[in-house]
């Protein structure tokens, strides 16, 4: 009973806000329904019994990936009200699309599941009693997805270095160091000896 | 009110229709379309971790975990493009990015 009110609240949380993703006039308010979205998906994952991941989207997504579009959004300077021109004019397209997408997939999972995809195991929510979902998920992650794993690393750090190289820039007429010259500096390019004759001094032009 | 299987994927399917919906109704917004895309991966997910659940199979979390790693890294791409596009151009009109030269 109480998994059922839990279910259908998160549920409806998770439906409307990211109705409201798509649907907000103003972007920062998108990236705050999207956070509203994830959130109430943490709580569905938790109540699958797959709290790893429940954790798991609540501290990248809500912690890092909503922060960035934040950032982005805020720092972009931007007529948002000009870029929701056409809106009005593929909302009926838009809407009839997504209602065949959405009752062509409710159709297949409903034929999926009294096809008995699922039938014969053992209820849900009863894994190993001995064993946690995080536990779970290391002995299988480190053993026969290792690779993957690995794989995912690689993909993270190339983004991480596409995203850098995307934004850096170098502004022009700003002094910076340039260590290849420091090191490359020794005592001969450096400074000159000039021989000064005793009473006569130096002109400034001589010492440039 | 029995909470099973079908239950899930029909909110995985919602969620996925709105992310489908939303890039068709904003299409001149980049940065409602990486949200968008970003809600039709958490669908997915959702039905990673339904199934990985009700087959008992931790394996689907796994994948989940994997689409949330490919999810982070497209997102952060991805606005990384948007920022340079808008230094460029001073706009984020998507109809204007089919000017790439240069």
């Amino acid at each position: 009973m109480l998994q059922g009110i839990a279910f259908y609240l998160l549920a409806a949380t998770a439906v409307v806000s990211g109705l409201l993703v798509v649907t907000a006039r103003n972007p920062v308010h998108s990236v705050l329904w999207l956070i509203l979205a994830f959130f109430s998906a943490a709580g569905l994952f938790v109540l699958l019994g797959a709290e790893f991941l429940a954790m798991l989207l609540v501290v990248v997504y809500v912690g890092a990936v909503a922060v960035l579009f934040l950032f982005v959004v805020m720092m972009l300077d931007v007529d948002f009200l000009k870029l929701r021109e056409g809106y009005a004019r593929y909302l009926p397209i838009g809407a009839v699309i997504a209602a065949v997408l959405l009752v062509e997939m409710i159709v297949v999972s409903s034929a999926v599941i009294q096809g008995g995809a699922t039938a014969g195991l053992a209820a849900p929510g009863a894994p190993d009693a001995d064993m946690s979902n995080i536990e779970a998920i290391g002995r299988v992650l480190y053993t026969d997805y290792i690779y993957f794993f690995q794989a995912a690393g690689i993909v993270l750090l190339i983004a991480m270095i596409g995203a850098i190289t995307l934004t850096l820039r170098h502004k022009p007429h700003i002094k910076r160091q340039n260590i290849t010259d420091q090191v490359n500096r020794s005592a001969a390019k450096a400074m000159e000896i000039k021989s000064v004759q005793t009473g006569q001094g130096v002109s400034p032009e001589e010492l440039l | 009110m029995d909470i099973g299987l079908i239950h899930y994927l029909s909110v995985a399917a919602i969620l996925f229709t709105i992310g489908v919906f939303g890039i068709f109704v904003n299409r001149k917004n980049v940065i409602i379309i990486l949200m968008s895309i970003e809600l039709i991966l958490l669908a997915v997910n959702i039905n990673f971790v339904a199934f990985s659940t009700y087959l008992n199979e931790v394996s689907g979390q796994i994948m989940a975990m994997f689409v949330l790693t490919v999810a982070a890294a497209e997102a952060a791409v991805g606005l990384a493009i948007l920022v340079t596009f808008f230094r460029n151009r001073g706009d984020i009109a998507v109809d204007d990015a089919s000017v790439m030269k240069g």
